[in-house]
């Protein structure tokens, strides 16, 4: 059974769905008992990472997650999940849940390409390009796009951690690969099949073969 | 860089499409379910509902409709049409719709933007403004004006004032009508969408009068829209939605091409 963190951040029914689809068993729970039984962890959301630690904090699963981490459990971050693993986010000055080292930063507030001012949030389909031979990220054609929405990005302390990169402006990262746990800044669940192909592999990873 | 998105609309009235759908072989499909995942699968980037159902009984089966597009399809769809209150939101996203539009119901009530925001993130809200060319005036400075019913009912707002209103209230996003060129197939409102796209921070998405793949070219370079909301023209089976995108590419837009 696959986990997935429910934190009040956001409809998470909609990586319930794309599982149920693949025809993976799943669950949106916040009971840390089905959470340390669970195979996998989901840990998706979107929202604003200040209420979301608050959240994580006062419910007791900020421990929760990093005990799956700790266990080796595979575990996926989607969006905020992804930047709320970091230590810190600019969003708010919040001290976040510190798995992976590195910060979440805000895009400049005068992004440029090609002379033309950039839109924030990052919001639509966009390139990511994946670096490294992740299970995870194995089977996706070259230069397939994923559905972002999101004002802030992680940037890992380590650039070795960096799954996959993406460009808006500046090159940022969109994936995070860090032991038994891979974590991404665009919402799989919603771009396609090639997201789809993502949650796919993720569900047959075994948590180990990172870089 | 981000790709611009060609996003077909389909109008729902009772759960099943006001118009039917033909793909090739001119089937027609009444199914909005079975013709979102046709487009789909044709490279839609996002999908757009409107409802234009009256009746309470007609918006159940909606909500019917929303979940079962979810099951189907991966992509992000919104749905729009009489949304006047935050439980209504709240129906449509946990059905499983990624955004919502509202229109009329935030010229009544724009508390339901910030609220709906707030609830959800700004990224669930659609503002849907419908728009009519008017002289320019001290009520009407950009000379464009806010209509409501269907562009029976003028309002007295200026466009490009309640656009940048509607960001500053938390609307993750603008769908922008013209009234004027909706319906005609002869191009979209390339100076209205000039106007609002580049006076405010969020995407805006240009609606009404897209007939021809040039119109798409026009409207995403010199009407600098992020996306383009098409009906018709993929409808009747005129263009694919990969037809469309072939074109941008040979003319430097950038577009998703795998899917």
């Amino acid at each position: 059974m696959i986990a997935i963190i429910d934190y009040r951040a956001g409809n998470l029914t909609s990586v319930a769905r794309a599982l149920q689809h693949l025809g993976e068993p799943c669950e949106v729970t916040a009971d840390p008992n089905k959470i340390g039984t669970a195979h996998r962890v989901i840990f998706p959301g979107v929202g604003a990472a200040g209420e979301a630690m608050g959240n994580l904090r006062a419910s007791g699963l900020d421990v929760c997650i990093q005990k799956a981490f700790e266990a080796g459990k595979p575990i996926l971050g989607i969006c905020l999940g992804t930047q709320v693993i970091f230590d810190h986010s600019e969003e708010g000055d919040t001290a976040c849940l510190g798995i992976v080292p590195g910060r979440v930063r805000r895009f400049p507030g005068e992004l440029r390409e090609n002379g033309k001012p950039l839109k924030i949030p990052h919001m639509g389909w966009n390139r990511v390009d994946f670096v490294g031979d992740h299970p995870v990220f194995r089977g996706l054609p070259q230069g397939s796009e994923f559905y972002f929405v999101h004002s802030y990005y992680p940037s890992p302390a380590d650039e070795r951690l960096v799954a996959g990169w993406s460009d808006y402006g500046i090159r940022f990262c969109a994936a995070v690969a860090y032991r038994n746990l891979v974590a991404v800044q665009f919402h799989a669940e919603k771009s396609g099949r090639f997201g789809l192909q993502i949650l796919k592999n993720f569900c047959s990873w075994e948590g180990r073969d990172a870089q | 860089m981000l790709s611009k998105r060609i996003i077909p609309c389909l109008d729902v009235r009772d759960g099943k499409l006001t118009k039917g759908v033909r793909f090739k072989g001119n089937i027609d499909i009444g199914d909005p379910v079975e013709a979102a995942k046709t487009y789909y699968e044709q490279g839609a980037d996002e999908i757009v509902f409107y409802d234009i159902t009256a009746s309470a009984e007609g918006r159940g089966i909606m909500i019917d409709v929303v979940r079962r597009v979810a099951e189907t399809i991966f992509i992000p769809f919104s749905v729009g049409g009489g949304i006047r209150t935050v439980e209504q939101v709240r129906a449509v996203i946990l059905a499983g719709a990624e955004k919502v539009s509202v229109n009329s119901g935030a010229v009544e009530n724009p508390r339901i933007i910030n609220e709906g925001a707030r609830a959800f993130g700004s990224q669930c809200i659609v503002l849907g403004m419908d728009v009519k060319k008017v002289d320019r005036s001290a009520k009407t400075p950009s000379g464009y004006e806010i209509v409501i019913q269907g562009g029976r009912k003028y309002t007295g707002i200026d466009a490009l004032r309640w656009a940048k209103e509607v960001e500053n209230l938390g609307a993750g996003e603008i769908c922008l009508n013209s009234i004027d060129a909706d319906g005609t197939l002869d191009g979209y409102e390339l100076e209205l969408t000039h106007l609002i796209s580049t006076n405010v921070k969020i995407p805006v998405i240009a609606s009404g009068g897209a007939g021809k793949a040039e119109h798409l070219l026009d409207v995403l370079t010199q009407g600098a829209a992020d996306a383009a909301l098409i009906a018709s023209i993929v409808h009747f089976g005129t263009y694919t939605i990969g037809g469309l995108k072939e074109y941008l590419k040979g003319r430097g837009v950038k577009v998703r091409r795998q899917w």
